[in-house]
């Protein structure tokens, strides 16, 4: 396989991975976190379950707002073909959004029953959707979508709902709700704890089957994203090691070591999210049926100029950010307790 | 309608909205870094009582204002896929920046400044505030130099032609550094303190009326008022040197704002009137010469009027519109002076509560900031039309090229529904935070907040 000498349109592939597949282990989370959210049923439960995620949520959706960000000023024709051709989809993505925000707000302000419930509904209804379009969202990239010889989308809302990208929604939901799960885990104790630690379980078995069934629909119908790997057969290594961190997540939990399951299922994402841009390389966005109208690396790409100067802004900012976002994890790392100024 | 009015009703529509939010959350920023400052300088409680309520009406500007923001950060791609092509090389790295200067640091902070009260000492604490502050700074800083890279683009060059034509980037800091740029980011920070100035202002002055939290009050509208006289001050400084940036930069720009169809010099200067586009005149008092000197600092120096500036009708923003926003702004620029020195005035006496109508017109004084700050943002964006990019590419060249105007009609239909609920969730929540009232029980710190100070040894 050739990656070639890595150029700044390849650093840039990169650095967009990683900007989203930071955002889907730690807004991964969250949302799974939501997807739970109605399975609790007294409010002193729900109140800790979204107290759980309460001081990062904000922060952990900033990846999306960065990684999109990015991918405006490095790819921009991909931003624009992929924004206004997914318009509706990303409308209902940031209606979703919104809702699952202003739920996480004001859920807690009032005492009223039926204002909790209304929010109650609003917060795991947002985050259900909004794993599942991002989900139907990757699904398209992979599946490859209609592109005209002007890179613009050329097919309708409707065409965006097939099958594989459904499908690929759908375990996106049941990954997040795994991953979720897991978080809570770590930030509960108690009953809640262990009512968690039940569910797990099935959460693990809905994911993997999902993880089985999309795996086989891939190899079976979208051969071109096992193309690479099937090329070069030491890459399957990636593919092994993103099944042997899945299967270690049942074992850490029957140990009870939260933490190692946690970052077990941190590693599947990152070995899963490995596999999908290798795959894509040098591709951004597939154009099926007719190939020649990809958008890639390069035709898809601000000049080499704008590229290196985002490159040292974000070399400034990335190793500040984490730095500081772990320490912030640092300081609200323990069990949830609720006092005055919790949601 | 046509995609293009209605696309330009839903980005009005979300900016507006978004707008009036984050200004609440620099200018209350700066508020709780001085509050807080005091309270570490002092040791006063009664300013971490203050602290401590005002970091929740923050905490609910800026969830709102995050929430309505992601919008707008989409809203380029889905509704104006050509105009993103064409600046993404520019505009692109602008908002990129801002995504990892400015929205890590203000939300990672946001959780010590809101939940870290009793997990870190007061310094920490304080530090957090600070960066949440400047997190706030950063977001605006490098929206305006996008967006005033769209009214005075500079530091780049044109590739390719036609459809495939966009602009690159040649001087990252020419383009950043761009002629308003500056004038502009400091004019939209001063409209940003006036906006949480005279918010604190407000609830305060609510307080007094109602005989409530009388200590608490007095202390945040003194802080309030002072802060809210010098962001006005300064905001005549910089609306008066941005104005002279858009004579220099954007003549048709600065005419529409004027009225000014013919070009003079001895300009005069329209206190207020009305804009007859049609036999292209202006209806209303003037003041000779004093456009002119405003502009150049000089009476005898010739201001550009549109027929000049702009002679085919077509290039033109609309000009009555962009008259009246300015003059709005303009007029409550100078009431937002006048209100908080008159209030600092009794302040200073004492005489508040034989006065109950400065106080009532304290408690109004919260829509100052925010009918300004819209009407400021409307007219410099309605001042540019018909370009979206000023003098490369025009609004109606910018849009999606495979969005019809149904999916946009549903789209704005959806967001303003989900706006409405936001906007009355906000107001119910703020009026529920202001019945509450400040905390008692902050007056005497707890936890952490009340280990003893580390004394030097």
């Amino acid at each position: 396989m050739t990656f070639g000498s890595l150029d700044l349109n390849s650093t840039w592939f990169i650095v967009i991975g990683a900007l989203f597949t930071g955002y889907a282990m730690l807004d991964g989370f969250d949302l799974g976190v939501g997807a739970l959210h109605l399975f609790t049923k007294t409010d002193e439960e729900r109140r800790i379950m979204i107290n759980a995620i309460g001081p990062v949520w904000d922060g952990n959706e900033v990846w999306l707002v960065t990684g999109g960000g990015a991918l405006f000023a490095a790819f921009p024709n991909v931003y624009a073909t992929v924004f206004s051709g997914f318009y509706l989809a990303f409308v209902l993505l940031l209606v979703a959004l919104i809702f699952r925000a202003v739920a996480i707000e004001f859920r807690s302000k009032q005492p009223m029953p039926w204002w909790r419930r209304m929010w109650d509904i609003g917060f795991s209804a947002g985050s259900i959707v909004s794993s599942l379009l991002i989900g139907v969202a990757m699904g398209n990239i992979a599946w490859g979508i209609p592109l005209d010889e002007r890179g613009e989308f050329a097919g309708t809302f409707r065409s965006l709902l097939g099958p594989y990208p459904l499908l690929l929604g759908v375990t996106t939901v049941a990954l997040f709700m795994m991953h979720g799960a897991i978080y809570a885990l770590i930030k509960t104790e108690g009953a809640l704890h262990d009512k968690l630690r039940g569910w797990i379980n099935n959460c693990i078995i809905f994911f993997i089957t999902c993880y089985a069934v999309t795996t086989m629909a891939t190899l079976l119908y979208v051969p071109h994203m096992a193309a690479r790997v099937r090329a070069n057969p030491w890459l399957f290594s990636i593919a092994l090691l993103n099944m042997l961190a899945i299967a270690n997540i049942p074992r850490e939990i029957h140990h009870g070591r939260d933490w190692r399951a946690f970052l077990s299922s941190g590693v599947a994402m990152i070995a899963l999210m490995g596999l999908f841009g290798l795959e894509m390389y040098p591709n951004l966005v597939l154009s099926n049926p007719t190939p020649a109208n990809s958008l890639d690396i390069h035709n898809a790409a601000s000049s080499q100029k704008t590229l290196a100067v985002m490159l040292t802004i974000a070399l400034i900012g990335v190793p500040v950010v984490l730095a500081y976002t772990v320490s912030i994890y640092w300081i609200f790392r323990g069990k949830v307790k609720l006092d005055k100024m919790s949601y | 309608m046509d995609v293009l009015a209605l696309s330009r009703i839903q980005f009005a529509l979300t900016a507006g909205i978004h707008y009036l939010y984050p200004p609440l959350s620099i200018g209350l920023g700066v508020m709780l870094v001085v509050m807080e400052g005091l309270w570490l300088k002092t040791h006063l409680p009664i300013y971490h009582q203050m602290a401590r309520f005002w970091t929740k009406v923050f905490a609910l500007t800026f969830s709102i204002g995050v929430a309505t923001g992601i919008v707008l950060e989409f809203e380029f791609g889905t509704n104006w896929a050509t105009y993103s092509r064409y600046v993404g090389d520019v505009f692109g790295s602008a908002l990129a920046a801002e995504g990892i200067f400015a929205f890590f640091l203000e939300s990672g902070f946001l959780a010590v400044l809101l939940f870290g009260w009793n997990r870190v000492s007061r310094p920490v604490h304080f530090f957090a505030t600070c960066m949440v502050c400047l997190g706030a700074h950063f977001s605006a800083i490098w929206i305006v130099v996008a967006n005033s890279w769209m009214q005075t683009p500079a530091g780049f060059h044109i590739v390719g032609e036609g459809m495939k034509a966009r602009a690159e980037i040649t001087d990252f800091w020419a383009m950043v550094f761009n002629p308003s740029s500056m004038d502009r980011l400091f004019h939209t920070l001063c409209g940003a303190w006036q906006a949480g100035a005279f918010l604190v202002v407000s609830v305060s002055a609510w307080y007094l009326l109602r005989g409530k939290h009388d200590q608490f009050a007095r202390g945040s509208l003194r802080l309030g008022l002072l802060f809210g006289l010098i962001a006005s001050l300064l905001q005549l400084v910089s609306g008066h040197s941005s104005a002279q940036g858009v004579a220099r930069h954007q003549p048709v720009k600065l005419a529409a704002f004027e009225g000014l169809y013919e070009t003079a010099s001895n300009a005069p200067l329209a206190l207020f009137g009305w804009v007859d586009e049609k036999h292209e005149r202006l209806v209303g008092p003037r003041i000779p010469g004093l456009l002119s000197f405003l502009a150049h600092n000089d009476a005898s120096q010739p201001v550009v009027g549109l027929r000049e500036a702009a002679i085919d009708p077509k290039d033109r923003p609309p000009v009555n519109l962009a008259f009246q926003l300015f003059h709005l702004m303009v007029a409550v620029g100078f009431g937002m002076i006048l209100v908080s020195a008159l209030g600092l005035l009794y302040f200073r006496r004492g005489s508040f509560f034989e006065r109950r109508w400065v106080l009532w017109l304290l408690v109004l004084s919260v829509l100052g900031p925010q009918i300004g700050n819209q009407a400021g943002w409307f007219a410099a964006e309605v001042g540019r039309q018909p370009w979206i990019v000023q003098g490369l590419l025009r609004t109606s060249e910018g849009l999606s090229a495979v969005v019809k105007a149904d999916t946009v009609l549903t789209a704005i239909i959806l967001f303003s529904a989900i706006y409405l609920l936001l906007f009355s969730v906000f107001v119910y929540l703020l009026n529920d935070k202001i019945h509450h009232g400040p905390d008692e029980t902050d007056l005497v710190p707890s936890g952490k907040l009340a280990l003893p100070e580390r004394r030097k040894p």
